[in-house]
């Protein structure tokens, strides 16, 4: 039951290709969305404070770790189900989904993937209720597309791990109560340990003044003679490929989210064309504008298509990391391009917060950065089809 | 105590409604929800049994409908309801619907029966008034609040100028309206997850007539066009008004 006005463009009824489970959790979702983010949502954005009191929200929802066992804490569904989640946060900002993307994927998936079983029963339950807030620190100052260059490196002394390095970048790094380090052991191997507030020697800065996901904190991790308890280390994690596997997760949660982003910006700005007349005429009947809006509807028709196969292709694990590349590349893209194309149709209503379009188109430039830009995305490409990595 | 929730499966509130000829709904592209009054009656069925857990020991929900029902049933599941049970019939008219609850409610044994005042298709405000007449049981219509105190259920209802609280006798039925709940309750991921194993027993529908019969529906005609008239021609407002109008 939702007042929204919010109409969920299906041109090619894509909705026949879901179970009737997947859309009681879309529409779950989206009811949420429309119940307790989309009236805060402005406010948060404009006055740059992330809500924090969503966290408790999306943890009772269970949209942190949805894929994740239910003897985890997670809700144990496919992964059509996790890409409905994010599409929906993201139809309500860019950073309410993010939130959910570090916390499931680059948090919750790389215990449960590479940790121990004492750590995924200590951690996964609490971060699936947002009992513990969690982030991912790969990026540094100096290494972002690059990041198997890092120089965050840990040294054994024994009994524990001496953790040295700087971290950028990172979502929720002030408010998370652990954070998922990658740093280089003494043979240079990339792992993944486990790091928690108020170990000495760890500090978290916040980063300020973000034109974007302004709803979302974004900050450092600096880790100064750190000593990290040898069973923080996850075992499982062995190179650059443990961090890639999480931000494949994350990415695959992208492609879909972006979509929500993208709909909404369609939906606003059809609803806008209906509704606004110049030179006695509504400005949906110009053929520039219909040109605007028939382009935004059949790119939204091609994403959702992408997202929805990629989505059977990981139900039925195979799925690869370069066709997660092109999906997140593709529908990245697609969502910023409509975000700018209904903005102005719109006019100098679409600059202000009485529509949520500016917003999403701010978010998005995040959004088409991080994960991988989009220009080493289509290197991916490249690379996968020609076997000639360009990028390196 | 038992808990049964009726619940009826109606288009969603924002659906532009369209008839196949003058006697059929035209179902095409129709969003199906659960009837709000229902929805919020299980609301509340859920929070009572969260705040009492050595009260409240199960929570059914009843449908009287056919297989395509059953997506609204699984969310009513969803929400939290133990188990359903669907009456395999198309529910076509409200002693038709009332009876073959009646029916089930006979062999089964509930505390408290949740009915919507009304349901948001065809606005009948029968099903309520019927069951508790059929089944010979206590009834309290208008229902906006629900709570247990002290072991004891109390019931409250708007009347006119305050609210009327009731001490009720179980079993009984709630004709529930507004205030019943804030908001319905949203499925989480988990419970979504777990109403795919939650019992749904679908049981044939009693040998029972429908007593009314729909003749036809008419659609309300077209506004017209809006016409404007200024300062100046009043004359030909008032003219308007009352040969074309007859309002004056
Ligand atoms: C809001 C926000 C939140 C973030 N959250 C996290 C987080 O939680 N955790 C985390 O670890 N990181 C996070 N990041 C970091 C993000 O992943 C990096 O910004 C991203 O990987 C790009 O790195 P960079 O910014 O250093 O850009 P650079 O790598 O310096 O790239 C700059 C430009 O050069 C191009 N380029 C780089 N290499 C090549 C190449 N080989 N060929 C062609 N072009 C190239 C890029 O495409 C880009 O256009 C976040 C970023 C933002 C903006």
């Amino acid at each position: 039951m939702s007042a929204s006005q919010y109409k969920h463009p299906d041109y090619y009824l894509v909705d026949e290709l879901l179970t009737e489970e997947h859309k009681i959790i879309r529409d779950s979702v989206r009811d949420w969305v429309n119940r307790e983010v989309k009236p805060i949502i402005e406010e948060a954005n404009q006055k740059h404070q992330a809500p924090m009191h969503l966290m408790k929200m999306m943890g009772e929802i269970g949209v942190f770790g949805p894929f994740i066992p239910q003897e985890y804490g997670g809700a144990g569904l496919d992964y059509i189900s996790y890409g409905l989640i994010m599409q929906e946060l993201e139809r309500g900002d860019s950073a309410v989904r993010s939130t959910a993307s570090v916390q499931t994927s680059l948090v919750m998936y790389p215990i449960y993937a590479f940790g121990s079983e004492e750590q995924k029963k200590k951690y996964l339950p609490k971060l699936a209720k947002a009992d513990l807030i969690g982030c991912f620190g790969l990026t540094e100052p100096n290494h972002g597309s690059d990041p198997g260059s890092m120089k965050t490196n840990f040294v054994d002394k024994g009994d524990h791990f001496l953790l040295n390095g700087s971290k950028m970048w990172i979502t929720n790094s002030t408010i998370a109560d652990i954070a998922i380090v990658w740093a280089k052991d003494e043979e240079g191997i990339v792992r993944g340990l486990i790091v928690e507030k108020g170990m000495p020697g760890f500090t978290a800065p916040e980063t300020h003044g973000k034109w974007s996901l302004r709803a979302s904190v974004t900050g450092e991790l600096v880790f100064d003679d750190v000593k990290v308890p040898k069973e923080n280390l996850m075992p499982k994690t062995k190179g650059l490929k443990s961090p890639l596997m999480c931000l494949n997760s994350a990415r695959y949660g992208i492609a879909w989210g972006v979509i929500g982003a993208a709909c909404e910006c369609y939906d606003t700005a059809l609803r806008y064309s209906l509704e606004r007349k110049q030179f006695d005429r509504f400005i949906g009947s110009f053929q520039l504008q219909q040109k605007k809006l028939a382009e935004m509807i059949t790119e939204i028709t091609k994403a959702q298509l992408l997202a929805w196969r990629l989505g059977v292709l990981k139900n039925e694990g195979k799925e690869t990391a370069f066709h997660v590349s092109m999906a997140k590349r593709n529908n990245v893209k697609m969502a910023l391009d409509i975000a700018r194309e209904s903005r102005q149709v719109l006019g100098a209503m679409g600059i202000t917060s009485d529509f949520p379009i500016m917003r999403h188109m701010m978010n998005l430039e995040s959004v088409i950065t991080y994960e991988g830009t989009h220009d080493v995305h289509l290197l991916i490409t490249g690379h996968d089809i020609t076997g000639i990595p360009a990028y390196k | 105590m038992k808990i049964l929730v009726c619940i009826s499966d109606v288009p969603d509130t924002t659906t532009k409604i369209k008839f196949a000829g003058n006697k059929e709904l035209d179902k095409a592209g129709i969003q199906w929800i659960i009837n709000p009054w229902d929805e919020l009656s299980l609301t509340r069925a859920i929070e009572l049994k969260e705040a009492h857990p050595d009260k409240i020991e199960n929570i059914t929900v009843i449908n009287v409908g056919t297989t395509a029902s059953e997506p609204t049933i699984r969310k009513a599941l969803a929400m939290g309801a133990d188990n359903a049970i669907r009456v395999d019939s198309e529910p076509k008219e409200a002693y038709f619907v009332a009876a073959q609850l009646a029916e089930v409610i006979k062999s089964k044994q509930f505390d408290i029966v949740f009915t919507g005042l009304d349901s948001a298709d065809y606005n009948g405000s029968t099903v309520g008034g019927m069951l508790a007449e059929l089944l010979d049981m206590t009834s309290v219509s208008a229902v906006s609040g629900i709570n247990i105190e002290d072991g004891k259920v109390i019931v409250s209802r708007e009347i006119d100028g305050g609210t009327q609280k009731l001490d009720v006798q179980t079993p009984f039925i709630a004709v529930v309206q507004k205030g019943i709940a804030i908001d319905p309750r949203i499925p989480a991921m988990r419970g979504i997850m777990m109403a795919r194993t939650k019992p749904l027993e679908v049981v044939a529908p009693a040998n029972i007539d429908n007593l009314t019969e729909i003749v036809e529906y008419e659609m309300p005609q077209p506004k017209g066009k809006c016409r404007k008239f200024t300062e100046e021609n009043v004359n030909e407002l008032v003219d308007v008004l009352h040969k074309e109008a007859k309002l004056i």
